[in-house]
């Protein structure tokens, strides 16, 4: 719950807020509650906290002098970008700086015969391709969240989106990082080139959620637009039937620039918000794109349809022109909103699962619905089985939030159970902690504290997020700790 | 022949802990020139082999680190898919631990991704003598540290590669190659030019006054693509970019030092003495002469690049671009808190670690 009353100032903290107004322009730091209430999260809203005090510089020299700051004064430093973030990777601490790097918005340069964009971090993830545009050239990864999201915000989640199949992650359209560590120096990790001499900890970069170092320019790959892009929409009677399509077109060599299921539930939702022209009636509903040179397109199409309508899909359309392509994604990409308004509130899940694994995993969750009694949308990327269950639930009813945090769980091990992963793009932040504890070991959990360590040997950025420590499995009962010992206990310097 | 010997490794890494000795990793031996000289007890994992899980319609392939790769590509090529970063071999007995832990790729890299973009998971033992699992099977994964790719080009210092699962791709239905004959200069233009257009370009490549471009996909797509590019079609195409790949082509005979220079693709042409081998669209330059390292280096840093020797000449000194600093300070402590006692190969990548 938001805190009411403003933070009382303890004598610490008031002398880190004077330090801070030296080095930082005055409407730069922020230290009244009210002003701080907007970054009391991130996405994750079911988590809250107002930070100590926050910080919002506008350029690498201020920044390096807040971190050499608090690294002096032991202070936690969490940094933000856009606050899109869905696993509460941003949520303050209480007694730590939230640095704001909203306004490192400046694009530095656009290089379109290297084909590539190096932005500040606060740079919008479709700025990017809006900039890129007038040299017929994009940026390929589209989270869902792409006119808000920030690019540095995107490295530090590796984030994903629609096109991944075909694309790739964040890490895959990223040349270099310029970063710097807790104590302030500036490090070029890779650059222009396609490599870098060293080990790779530009992909170490990614989806390292704050822990590792301050991103604060990245230099992306992009990519020429596509000479055409077109979907064909399938509706299906079972769910089954839309996975068993989606195995068929993958096991003929077609790899679609997007692939997107949704059950029922969900597209009932996106279609009463987006008015995508979905067909209302199907049980799953499938949109695969297919883009490239303009023939091959008309080749996959074809091959497409053919294997939709052999795999039971009882209605297939392919879009007729731009508008109608758009049209249907505009559908797929309201989901979570849509979704949302068909309850007080909606906890979105992010596991991956083998992708044959489908009918089973959406069965198992349909159980876990009645059990939990709480409905259930399923959006899935059906083409890199990613799958994001909403699960709908009413705050206000006492209890409720707890058991749709206990079914996502379940839902979160139910996909480590079939050989996948907690999180496939979301990140673990504070809220898949405890299912770290299931995914790993606690010798690899000791690793990862061991790497945040070679970064961060005080444990000051983003501390407690990402990796839980030992303890906490412990507590949690998911594996069992002969040592107790916290590489990064809990930080309480004030 | 499967086997599977993690335990023997992981006694033999305990061993090596207990009476302080270093160990020098080996596979099949085909990538033992690259690198910076060996040192250490030989401990092979080529024994240690195996394609673990085969998934084609998960586009997925796990297999034990010492399983040869040819093994591996001819399970995926009996169903129509690759590895689409190309790995080249540089000899018969190349395995999967030996690719990664190199980080090789081949022609198609600038247009499908390197080694370490096909990296989804890894099984290793560290320093500690323990046996680690990073990443996973799974296209998207984001828990924990990216530690797999981590080990991609790491030339084994972090740890000991156990097994490693590795996105894999359809073969495209269609390729041909385009050749034109023109200088460096117009190469470099024309590669430049054709990058900015959504062409289905998989290679391109220059060499002794020729232009050589791959085009990949559908038939019809690849047509329509021929039609706009123009050039000769070269008959001889998988052998030529199996040459290029594998160093197999007479740029690469002889015995001057080979260079490699990793440059933004645009760069201009490089004012250095030597025969050059144009690749990856510009992005990777071959050099061949014997011209002190210094001189080399500076000149691609110049232009944003860096340079490290690929063969011949002495493999004791700086063999990888020089780090800066700070850079290699970083890169001591990570290795320290994968390998505490720096028992795995020892000045393989640096001489500091």
């Amino acid at each position: 719950m938001p805190e009411s009353a403003p933070i009382p100032l303890s004598h610490e903290l008031n002398a880190l807020v004077m330090a801070l107004r030296r080095i930082l322009p005055q409407e730069a730091v922020l230290a009244g509650a009210e002003e701080m209430r907007p970054y009391e999260c991130d996405g994750l809203t079911a988590y809250r906290k107002l930070p100590g005090v926050v910080c919002l510089p506008d350029n690498t020299r201020q920044v390096q002098e807040i971190l050499r700051l608090c690294t002096q004064m032991q202070v936690p430093v969490v940094v933000r970008g856009a606050g899109t973030g869905l696993s509460g990777g941003a949520l303050p601490l209480s007694h730590g700086v939230l640095v704001s790097l909203a306004r490192f918005t400046r694009i530095l340069e656009i290089d379109p015969d290297n084909r590539t964009a190096r932005v500040e971090c606060g740079v919008r993830n479709l700025a990017i391709s809006e900039a890129a545009a007038p040299y017929g050239l994009y940026y390929a990864p589209d989270p869902s969240s792409q006119i808000a999201c920030t690019i540095g915000g995107n490295v530090a989640e590796n984030a994903g989106g629609v096109h991944c199949l075909k694309y790739g992650l964040t890490v895959h359209n990223v040349l270099g990082v310029k970063v710097l560590t807790m104590d302030g120096e500036l490090m070029e990790l890779g650059g222009h080139t396609l490599d870098a001499p060293g080990y790779d900890l530009l992909a170490l970069m990614h989806g390292s959620e704050g822990l590792l170092s301050v991103i604060v320019e990245v230099t992306v790959k992009l990519l020429p637009k596509p000479e055409r892009a077109q979907v064909v929409l399938a509706a299906f009677d079972s769910v089954a039937k839309a996975g068993a399509a989606v195995t068929e077109i993958i096991g003929a060599g077609i790899i679609p620039s997007g692939m997107e299921m949704m059950d029922n539930l969900a597209l009932l939702a996106a279609e009463d918000y987006a008015h995508a022209g979905y067909p209302v009636d199907a049980a799953a509903l499938l949109l695969c794109e297919l883009d490239g040179v303009n023939e091959e397109v008309s080749e996959l199409i074809f091959q497409v349809r053919e294997l939709l309508l052999k795999t039971g899909a009882h209605e297939v359309r392919t879009t007729r022109d731009e508008a109608e392509r758009l049209k249907f994604w505009a559908g797929r990409k309201s989901a979570f909103p849509a979704v949302g308004r068909l309850a007080p509130d909606y906890y979105c899940m992010d596991g991956t699962i083998p992708r044959k694994r489908l009918p089973e995993v959406l069965t198992r969750i349909a159980e876990l619905s009645q059990q939990y009694s709480l409905r259930v949308a399923n959006v899935f990327h059906a083409g890199d089985g990613n799958l994001h269950p909403l699960i709908l639930y009413d705050a206000n009813q006492p209890g409720e939030l707890k058991r749709a945090e206990e079914f996502g769980a379940k839902i979160l091990e139910l996909c480590l159970e079939v050989g996948g992963t907690i999180t496939g793009e979301h990140g673990v932040g504070v809220e898949k902690l405890n299912q770290m504890c299931a995914q790993f070991t606690p010798t690899e959990l000791a690793q990862f504290h061991e790497i945040k360590y070679a970064f961060d040997p005080k444990g000051l950025l983003n501390p407690g997020k990402a990796v839980p420590t030992l303890q906490r499995c412990a507590e949690h009962g998911a594996m069992h700790v002969h040592h107790g010992n916290l590489p990064f206990p809990e930080l309480e310097r004030f | 022949m499967d086997a599977d010997h993690s335990a023997a490794l992981l006694a033999s890494v305990h061993e090596a802990l207990a009476q302080k000795t270093s160990l020098q990793i080996t596979g099949g031996g085909s990538k033992s020139f690259y690198g910076r000289q060996p040192a250490g007890k030989p401990l092979s994992v080529a024994n240690h082999r195996g394609i673990l899980r085969d998934e084609p319609g998960e586009l997925v392939i796990t297999a034990r680190a010492g399983t040869p790769l040819a093994e591996i590509e001819a399970a995926l090529g009996a169903r129509q898919q690759m590895l689409a970063f190309e790995p080249p071999h540089f000899g018969p007995g190349a395995t999967l631990g030996g690719t990664i832990a190199c980080g090789l790729s081949g022609p198609r890299r600038p247009y499908a991704g390197a080694a370490r973009d096909f990296v989804l998971g890894a099984r290793i033992i560290n320093g500690r003598g323990e046996i680690l699992k990073f990443g996973g099977e799974v296209m998207k994964n984001v828990s924990g540290f990216d530690a797999a790719r981590l080990m991609t080009g790491a030339l084994g210092t972090l740890g000991i590669l156990l097994d490693v699962s590795l996105k894999v791709l359809p073969r495209p239905q269609h390729e041909i190659t385009l050749t034109q004959a023109c200088t460096a200069q117009q190469a470099l233009e024309i590669m430049t030019g054709l990058a900015r257009l959504p062409l289905p370009l998989s290679a391109a490549c220059f060499s002794a006054d020729t232009l050589y471009l791959r085009l990949s996909g559908s038939e019809s797509g690849v047509r329509a693509a021929q039609k706009k590019i123009g050039g000769e079609p070269l008959s001889n195409q998988e052998a030529f970019w199996l040459q290029v790949r594998e160093h197999t082509h007479d740029f690469f005979q002889g015995k001057t030092l080979l260079w490699r220079l990793s440059l933004p693709p645009a760069a201009p042409l490089l004012h250095l003495p030597g025969q050059w081998f144009i690749d990856w669209g510009g992005a990777q330059r071959w050099l061949r002469n014997p011209l002190p390292a210094d001189v080399i280096r500076a000149t691609a840093v110049k232009l944003g690049g860096h340079a490290m020797l690929f063969r011949g000449g002495e493999h004791t000194g700086s063999v990888f671009h020089p780090l800066p600093p700070g850079l290699l300070a970083l890169h001591k402590r990570l290795k320290n808190v994968f390998d505490p006692q720096g028992i795995f190969n020892p000045g393989r990548l640096y001489a500091e670690f």
